[in-house]
């Protein structure tokens, strides 16, 4: 049985649904950087990285910490690693699509089988 | 009952595989014990269709069915607990061949969006259906995979972290 979406994997699939975000990640996977640098590299105000990094901070995507007056960003790379398991719940919706599939294919071939009963009497 | 049982083992028996192919495609197959006229009704008729594509555990029904298909034809899925905001998915139809292939475009994403190619082909009255998730980048398959399933979930959690 498909077992409802878990909150952390949501929160990871729309933390990634976000090119910026994604960038960010991809840059972080390079090397650790403060918001500041982020929001150089992105052309963007430090309130909308911020915001940004705090969706993959929730998401579990990223950690922060700060030192000073610095706050350094760190891609969570186990954590990432985890959400390659999309591959089983994309296998888990479509295989119960099918079994349902399944279920109305075989309904409509019982039918003709009566219908073509029918035609014959 | 003895109808359902039989169904149920003709259902155990067929088996659902998931395989990223390449860096933007992901195919699914699925062997189903009738012929592909039959598949390929149960895909093309709203009424049937219906039954079968929103899985049950997600516990979201159908509120919209529009499927105009054939070639330039116009789809628009709509489902959810609240019919004031339903959730969308939405295209057309680039190429439908009777009984063998149906391609559609995934236009809800924007220009991410997956073009979805479906074979039905027959073998000794068996059909093997496959199902092509073509992205047009590997980004855009790695976001597009999250919407497909978690969408209702993680837009409304996506929401919540920005306003916060």
């Amino acid at each position: 049985m498909v077992k409802h979406a878990s909150p952390r994997l949501d929160a990871s699939f729309a933390a990634l649904s976000d090119v910026t975000r994604r960038g960010v990640l991809e840059q972080l996977g390079r090397a650790d950087a403060s918001i500041t640098d982020l929001a150089g590299k992105f052309d963007m105000t430090l309130a909308g990285m911020m915001k940004h990094v705090g969706v993959l901070e929730q998401a579990g995507l990223v950690t922060t910490e700060k030192v000073g007056r610095v706050r350094t960003c760190k891609l969570a790379r186990r954590r990432l690693q985890e959400e390659t398991a999309w591959i089983d719940r994309y296998h888990q919706l479509w295989d119960s699509r099918f079994d349902a599939l399944d279920e109305v294919v075989e309904e409509l071939k019982r039918k003709e089988m009566t219908d073509g009963r029918n035609k014959r009497e | 009952m003895d109808a359902i049982k039989e169904s149920e083992a003709a259902t155990a028996k067929n088996r659902t595989t998931v395989e990223q192919t390449s860096e933007r495609e992901i195919v699914v197959t699925r062997t189903f014990d009738a012929p592909a006229r039959l598949v390929f009704e149960a895909w093309t008729q709203p009424e049937l269709f219906k039954r079968w594509w929103v899985p049950r555990s997600i516990g979201m029904s159908l509120l919209a069915c529009e499927m105009d298909v054939r070639p330039g034809g116009k789809y628009r899925l709509a489902f959810g607990n609240d019919p004031a905001k339903p959730l969308e998915f939405f295209g057309k139809y680039l190429d439908v061949v009777p009984n063998a292939r149906i391609v559609w475009t995934n236009d809800e994403g924007g220009e991410g969006g997956a073009v979805t190619t479906v074979t039905f082909q027959e073998m000794g009255g068996k059909t093997l259906l496959v199902v092509r998730d073509l992205y047009p980048s590997k980004e855009a398959l790695v976001a597009g995979h999250g919407a497909e399933e978690g969408m209702p979930e993680a837009l409304d959690q996506l929401d919540e972290l920005l306003r916060r």
